[in-house]
């Protein structure tokens, strides 16, 4: 057990303080990044992706010191990765675990299906109200057409 | 409905539908009336639709608006570059109503969320015409005495139809029985379909135009465009097959009225024209009286 923990820590080393985002599905990690906005970000962050995973098969994994995210921030990772997990750490200590949940909107974070929409062709953030959380099917507050999840792209 | 933009069908709620088609009522009996003497409504055509442009504009000036606008954006800024945002942050210095027409979907929300003023959509590209499902249904309640418990039945293109997508959706409100007479090809698409479903609502599917004739109050005619089929054999094959002629009406019930948003090409035979049934060309001047009742009560001179 404890060899079995010291082995995953060779592979993504421990933070002190901040968030963990486990159990990302590969392709999505740098997704996740972008939402996140951490592409700029100035403190220790690690990234992990391939990794073997019982559950999943293959998984990513985004470490990110000093670093707290606020619950609708982490609501937009479930658009991409659903079976994500955060975990949040304090004084190298696990203080919180959860999954991530999707949201009831989603502002300015994908791009609208229909290439007539507004949204694509002038400059206006995307709204969109989730109307089916289990299969993920956004409708566009302005054309009113319906986003799938296969056919969700990022602005 | 005082300041409030009318973007989709679904902004109103039956309440206020009903509010509307009453309205609309007075103003069939007095069109002529010079309560929007102060006001100046914009009417913005981004595209040309010359008969909804005009429809709008007759109602406004009825009611003794002063009209103001471009009539498609060749002629206009938009031309130049400027963003839809720019001009109607413009406009809507120098107006109290915005009436818009766009060819791009969801542009008219974004509007709405722009102007200092009310916005009345005049159609956005397939999504929403608004003003045209309220007419359809000002006439078939005119026609009819009542919205509820219809039989309604909808023939030709049912599958790109944005009119025939919004007035099915309005109509489930209403106990409606829908009789969906399309091509193959052509078919309601499963979404609107779904409105039907939830609200439990019957209705029947068929390729048979003479299937349903005797059977309904409302008989909704729409073109069927040969740019819609992938293969034109397709479309030389069913071209024939929606076209009503006079004829055709013998077995109807006495109480059929003919709908179509025109405009027309064949799919009416002009025989048609002079049967008591025929309302499309009335259907057109209730338009005219929604859209008062829509002006005045969203400039807040009526209540
Ligand atoms: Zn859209």
């Amino acid at each position: 057990m404890e060899k079995e923990i010291l082995r995953k820590e060779l592979k993504v080393s421990a933070i002190e303080n901040g968030t963990v985002i486990d159990h990302i599905p590969s392709a999505s990690v740098f997704q996740v990044i972008k939402i996140l906005n951490l592409t700029e970000y100035q403190n220790q962050l690690l990234i992990a992706t391939n990794l073997d995973s019982q559950k999943m098969g293959k998984k990513g994994i985004i470490k990110v010191s000093n670093k707290f995210f606020k619950s609708d921030e982490i609501n937009k990772i479930a658009l991409f990765a659903p079976t994500a997990t955060l975990i949040i750490i304090k004084n190298f200590e696990v203080i919180e675990k959860k999954k991530v949940e999707v949201p009831d909107f989603a502002e300015n974070i994908v791009k609208c299906f229909n290439p007539n929409c507004i949204t694509n062709n002038e400059d206006v953030n995307t709204k969109f109200t989730v109307i089916d959380k289990t299969d993920l099917k956004l409708r566009c507050h302005y054309c009113e057409k319906i986003t799938a999840r296969k056919n969700i792209a990022f602005r | 409905m005082k300041n409030k933009s009318l973007i989709s069908i679904n902004d109103f709620t039956r309440e206020e539908h009903i509010r509307i088609l009453e309205l609309a009522g007075a103003f069939e009996k007095r069109p002529r009336q010079h309560i929007l003497a102060d006001y100046v409504v914009a009417t913005l055509f981004f595209e040309p639709s010359t008969r909804t442009r005009l429809s709008f504009e007759s109602a406004a000036t009825r009611l003794g608006a002063k009209v103001i606008g471009f009539t498609d954006s060749s002629s206009s800024s938009v031309t130049k570059g400027e963003s839809l945002r720019d001009t109607i942050l413009t406009v809507s210095n120098y107006c109290d109503i915005i009436v818009m027409r766009h060819p791009r979907e969801g542009s008219a929300r974004f509007a709405s969320e722009v102007a200092k003023v009310p916005v009345i959509n005049a159609g956005d590209g397939a999504n929403q015409h608004p003003t045209q499902t309220l007419l359809d249904l000002y006439s078939i309640r005119k026609t009819q005495g009542s919205l509820d418990n219809l039989n309604v039945a909808f023939v030709g293109d049912l599958k790109y139809g944005r009119t025939v997508h919004s007035l099915v959706q309005a109509l489930c409100n209403y106990k409606t029985t829908f009789h969906l007479v399309s091509p193959l090809e052509l078919k309601l698409p499963s979404s609107i379909k779904m409105s039907i479903k939830e609200r439990n609502l019957e209705y029947s599917q068929s390729t048979d135009l003479l299937d349903v004739i005797s059977k309904v109050d409302i008989l909704y005619m729409t073109r069927i465009q040969k740019e819609r089929f992938s293969d034109p054999l397709d479309y030389e094959k069913v071209k024939n097959a929606y076209i009503l002629r006079n004829s055709m009406l013998a077995d109807a019930r006495s109480n059929l009225r003919i709908l179509h948003p025109l405009p027309r090409v064949n799919e009416i035979t002009t025989d048609v024209d002079d049967n008591p049934m025929a309302y499309y060309f009335t259907q057109a001047l209730n338009g005219v009286f929604v859209r008062q009742a829509l002006l005045a009560s969203i400039l807040g001179v009526v209540e």
